[in-house]
């Protein structure tokens, strides 16, 4: 059994991206107890399934190997379980209940990650840390720095010989095969409820053909084409025949700025295709002739100093800007180019362009429904929870509160972390 | 605490290394070498039978100083968590059987380094000694907050409603800032169609009924000085009286000033009244009160305005001009048109930009213009002229023409400039013992290193950290609102609220005298032995924090709860004087100095490899995860920072007969990656001299290389070293080997 202990003067975090453990180790390293669920296996959330970060173009594991080194030096006061989700929140301020429930993962803390399981299992499941666009054993470590760092026994095989393998495997008595769903019932003060965002559903644009053609991919995915331990092994290579993608187009506001779909900006993109161009001339060279990118786009929102960047990108030779709105997306079936056709607005020509590969620079939904499990809480028309006096000692925190980039989120979950420590000391009576 | 040091190691045999390894020949050099009194192998270090058994030999038989040898430090942190006594780990696991490949004829140099990190382990827990608390640190918990703006009110109120005491000073007579000068400001929730009242007045309020808050107004700092817990402020007014408080923590909410449109001479300002800004509009907004705007000129009802937006912005091709976006203006004019729009909807509101920048639900603000009849232009405004009647000349990107629009009255978004202060890279500093207050100066900081916080771009003073927003370079000191990067009102109340967080943070960890982020909850502080001290200045000159102040004699004075834990003062010491308990010149010494340098007859080389322990040993464990092999000559020490690398850990290395030594640290320059700001590249610098050194030595300079590493360079790091023992083939052994 999972054993926890929580008062009225814990804080419940929900979800451990970045926000959440950003919240969680702020509020901690304040001397607040803290229990930091998470419903996937590890920590790190969007933020560590990232190659790079705007506008330093430095890497999010770096930052995310700090939050961890606090996180295990808290270990007393901040209490992390995985694979867990939060079903019910009742009560009210300074003295809520929260229903959790705790998904099996066949491995015990005994586990000393040292991959005798993996080895030994021979089915393979799709790697929801590559989007699926790979598979990866099923007794698996998520990715290279996940934390907790325990192995997880995927549920699909439980029952099959490749369990018993498993099990076979492990030396240290680590694989209980016998794990069953548990629901915890806590008491907590305050709740950070820290979800984070999803990608809009790419298939829903369907003049972009997302669905159709192999080589119409989202932002998201590209990201994680980069990493070496990625679906492609670091390279940029297309989906429909794995040939190296050059002529690369970037289709600005994929589901966002448009009621048909997320009327809400999702912030990020821009900067995030900006990004990803400078990706190409990684890969293939500053100079390389044949190598380009192509962003369409309605507004180029970089704003306050990462106009820096935008200015450093624009200056690049392989880099142009077309100003427009794609209208659709129309597949060359002799070699499964896609052929982008509009109308540049500067100037009012039509275009039929044919790139290698086309990224949607998907828009940002939130990642979770609050509503769901509480009804005390006030969420927009897009589905970000709003600041709300009826809203208790429940706060929002990083995407779950707004389409927001990593500084932001960081920013706003510090933020939260204060309002549920003010919730907390109420309940204490503490004073400074 | 007991002088009396008793050494214990625990050898672990699990995940394959009892297997790998010979971990009863570990023991002995454990005992022998290690001078370990207690040895114990077992078969699973870190189940709950391990980690009782070394809890009971610290309870009940007296161990004092531990060393786990079994996988990295940075795994099964929580199962060996012993903080009554000093610890080093022995990285077996990680850092030598998953990355020696199971081959015989590898398993005689396998079995070698995990002899020398035994020998490691031992060296360097003999050389430590558990943190105890700095006796010099402060508990005042008060919280001084600098500025009166809307940032500084909410940091102000959030700190109050957490429980702790403000002092709120405010430069001018009046609370309120520049949101006290907005007619309306734009929505922060739904419904997004229409300007709202600020909240300022309410804010003021709250703020003045507060008994946990204490204001100064037309006040200034003329003098901070001290550390978190125990700073101490000069209050001086307007008419010449000063006050000095002792306080905790401080919020920088010094606010932004508008940008001075006098400079934008071809836009038509000064030449026009009827050509302003921004701040000029809300001034009329508010003058008429929901009715019709009258133009400056000559009280006219107006019946057509421009917006310019980007005035004086997004330019870096004239220094005069701001070459960021301040990104608040493009909400800010949508806002403005509005205001005419509502009062009188055949009012013709045009605004002209390049990008609309309304993100997030900026965009349903922008949509609701729209239904209003705002009309948008892309377009690149070149001047307005001004005869008779106002012109603004443009080029419309769309139709692809030069054309002009006529109105009655043009407003110019103009940016937000940071009032940071002095820029203390470009002002001369104080000499010690010649203070002097600068009334330019925000905080008026006596520190060795300058009055204010340095800037990061643009005169903001943000944190250069996408992940760690609030990690300023100076500790127990936070900017925020449009001081510490252009924002709009909302998102400055978010980052005030963050802010606080942080101050409140600040005061209760210097009350424990614990370090402060990013190594967070250290015990350990900088210990000086002031009489081999030779006033050189490095240290006070090189902390990157600006923790160090010198004495009149020019002895540094240490500021324990301003510093970060870095090690870069220990780095720059010539002469060895600066230590922490748990981080030494000593124990990274005695470490290189443990390990076994085999002769030059038995060809084996050995290179000391010193790694960021927060990138560099990162990737290298992942490099042993993922099984990828490297050669087996590397001995790997990880370091706080390159920038605590001492001068004598080279020199040592190579007269102990090491053929290589590799630094491994994070990328400098501009973008620096180093989260101790200038650690890695003050390695770099100083290791640019050493070639001289080895050259007298008639030593190949090649011999010490610096590497920048990111923490993806999981591949990347094998192949240096690879590389690294080719380079020795190619040049020969060390002669220095004894």
């Amino acid at each position: 059994m999972t054993e926890v202990v929580a008062t009225n003067e814990t804080i419940l975090v929900v979800g451990g991206g970045i926000s959440g453990m950003t919240a969680a180790i702020e509020a901690a390293e304040c001397g607040k107890d803290v229990v930091l669920v998470e419903k996937s296996p590890a920590l790190g959330g969007r933020v560590s399934q990232l190659y790079k970060y705007f506008p330093k173009l430095c890497h999010p594991t770096c930052g995310l190997e700090i939050n961890l080194r606090r996180l295990k030096a808290l270990s007393k006061r901040l209490r992390v379980i995985t694979m867990a989700e939060v079903e019910k929140i009742s009560g009210e301020s300074g003295n809520y209940k929260a229903i959790i429930k705790i998904a099996p993962r066949y491995v015990n803390d005994n586990c000393t990650a040292c991959g005798a399981c993996g080895d030994a299992v021979e089915a393979e499941i799709d790697n929801p840390f590559n989007y699926n666009m790979n598979k990866h054993k099923a007794a698996y470590l998520p990715f290279n720095m996940a934390y907790p760092q325990q192995y997880v026994i995927d549920s699909s095989i439980i029952g099959t010989a490749d369990a018993d393998k498993a099990k076979a495997a492990c030396k240290f008595d680590a694989v209980d095969l016998d794990m069953k769903e548990e629901t915890l019932e806590l008491s907590v003060g305050a709740i950070i409820w820290a979800t984070g965002w999803k990608p809009y559903d790419a298939a829903k644009i369907q003049p972009y053909g997302y669905d159709r053609y192999a080589n119409v991919i989202t932002s998201v995915e590209f990201e994680r084409m980069m990493d070496r331990f990625g679906p492609t092994g670091g390279k940029l290579l297309r989906p429909s025949d794995g040939k190296e993608a050059k002529n690369i187009a970037f289709i600005q506001c994929a589901g966002s700025r448009d009621r048909n779909h997320l009327a809400h900006c999702s912030r990020i993109c821009c900067m995030a295709s900006l990004k990803q161009a400078t990706y190409i001339s990684e890969q293939y060279g500053e100079d390389a002739e044949d190598a380009s990118a192509t962003i369409y786009y309605i507004d180029i929102r970089a704003i306050d100093r990462f106009e820096d960047f935008y200015k450093m990108v624009r200056e690049k030779k392989n880099v142009s800007f077309i100003k427009s709105k794609v209208a659709n997306i129309i597949e060359n079936a002799d070699n499964g180019n896609p052929v982008l056709h509009g109308v540049d607005t500067e100037g009012y020509q039509r275009y039929a362009n044919e790139h290698d590969l086309v990224v949607l620079a998907i828009g940002m939904e939130p990642g979770a429904d609050i509503t769901a499990v509480t009804d005390s809480v006030h969420i927009d028309s897009s589905g970000f929870i709003q600041v709300h006096v009826d809203n208790g000692g429940i706060f929002g925190a990083g995407c779950a509160s707004n389409a927001l980039d990593v500084n932001r989120s960081v920013q706003n979950s510090t933020a939260s972390a204060l309002h549920a420590i003010q919730v907390i000391n109420k309940v204490s009576g503490a004073e400074a | 605490m007991a002088d009396e040091k008793k050494l214990a190691a625990y050898i672990c045999k699990g995940c394959g290394l009892g297997d790998r390894l010979d971990t009863s020949q570990l023991a002995t050099i454990a005992e022998r070498e290690g001078k370990c009194k207690i040895v114990r192998e077992h078969e699973f270090l870190c189940n709950a039978d391990g980690v009782a058994t070394i809890r009971n030999d610290i309870e009940n038989e007296g161990v004092t100083h531990v060393a786990i040898c079994a996988c990295s430090r940075r795994s099964k942190v929580e199962a060996f968590n012993f903080d009554d006594v000093a610890m080093s780990r022995a990285n077996l696991r990680e850092g030598v059987i998953w990355s020696q490949p199971d081959t015989d004829e590898r398993r005689e140099t396998t079995q070698e380094m995990a002899d020398d990190y035994v020998r490691m382990a031992c060296a360097e827990v003999g050389s430590l000694s558990k943190p105890s608390v700095n006796p010099n640190h402060g508990s005042n918990k008060r919280i001084l907050v600098v500025g009166g703006g809307i940032s500084g009110l909410t940091s102000a109120i959030e700190c109050a409603n957490t429980g702790y005491e403000v002092l709120l000073v405010e430069k001018t007579g009046a609370l309120g800032g520049w949101a006290a000068k907005l007619y309306k400001k734009v929505p922060d929730v739904e419904p997004y169609t229409a300007p709202v009242d600020t909240g300022i007045a309410e804010l003021i309020e709250k703020a003045n009924g507060d008994s946990k808050i204490t204001i100064y107004l037309n006040s200034t700092l003329s003098r901070t000085s001290g550390s978190p817990g125990q700073f101490s402020v000069d209050i001086s007014t307007e008419s010449g009286s000063t006050q000095t408080e002792n306080i905790g923590a401080i919020i920088q909410a010094s606010g932004s000033e508008v940008f001075d449109a006098n400079k934008l001479g071809h836009l038509g300002y000064g030449k026009s009244a009827d050509v302003i800004d921004q701040a000029q509009l809300e001034e009329l907004a508010k003058a008429a009160n929901g009715g019709p705007i009258k133009r400056p000129s000559d009280g006219k009802e107006v019946s057509s305005v421009a917006f310019v937006q980007c005035a004086g912005q997004r330019n870096s091709d004239d220094e005069n001009m701001l070459a960021y976006c301040s990104g608040h203006c493009c909400n800010t004019s949508i806002k403005q048109a509005m205001y005419f729009k509502d009062a009188n909807p055949d009012v013709d509101t045009n605004i002209i930009y390049t990008d609309l920048r309304t993100p997030g639900n900026g965009e349903d603000f922008y949509r609701s213009a729209q239904e209003k009849g705002v009309t948008f232009t892309k377009g690149f405004v070149k001047e307005v002229s001004v005869n008779g009647s106002l012109n603004v000349n443009f080029k419309d990107v769309i139709l692809d023409e030069e054309t002009a629009m006529e109105a009655e009255l043009v407003v110019l978004a103009t940016g937000q400039v940071a009032n940071s202060g002095l820029d203390i890279e470009e002002v001369p500093q104080d000499e010690a013992g010649k203070w002097q207050s600068n009334s330019e100066s925000v905080l008026n900081l006596v520190y060795r290193q300058g009055k204010d916080i340095p800037h990061l771009s643009h005169g903001f003073n943000d944190s250069h950290f996408i992940c760690f927003p609030y990690e300023s370079r100076r500790t127990g000191i936070y900017p925020c609102g449009p001081v510490r990067r252009p924002m709009d009102i909302s998102q400055a109340i978010e980052d005030a609220t963050g802010a606080a967080m942080k101050a409140i943070q600040a005061v209760e960890n210097a009350e424990l005298g614990r370090g402060a982020h990013p190594r967070s909850g250290d015990l350990s502080f900088p210990e000086f032995r002031k009489e081999g001290c030779t006033q050189c200045k490095r240290c006070t000159v090189e902390c990157p924090f600006g923790a160090i102040d010198e004495d009149d004699s020019g002895y540094p004075v240490f500021n324990e709860s301003r510093c970060r834990r870095c090690g870069t003062c220990m780095g720059a010491c010539p002469v060895r004087v600066i230590s922490f308990e748990n981080y030494s010149v000593n124990s990274v010494g005695a470490q290189l100095k443990a390990v076994e340098i085999p002769d030059e007859f038995e060809e084996k080389p050995r290179v000391l490899v010193l790694a960021c322990e927060n990138d560099a040993y990162p990737a290298l464990d992942m490099a042993g995860m993922n099984r990828f092999d490297y050669n087996a000559w590397m001995r790997v020490v990880p370091v706080r920072c390159l920038g605590s690398i001492s001068m004598s850990w080279i020199t040592d290395s190579i007269n102990n007969g090491y053929d290589a030594v590799l630094l491994m640290g994070c990328k400098h320059g501009d973008q620096y990656q180093c989260h101790f700001v200038k650690g890695s590249e003050l390695a770099n610098q100083r290791m640019s001299k050493i070639g001289d050194t080895l050259q007298t030595l008639n030593l190949e300079p090649e011999r010490v290389q610096v590497h920048e590493i990111a923490i993806t360079d999981i591949e990347r790091i094998p192949q240096i070293f690879n590389e690294t023992a080719e380079m020795i083939e190619k040049i020969g052994l060390s002669p220095f080997k004894f």
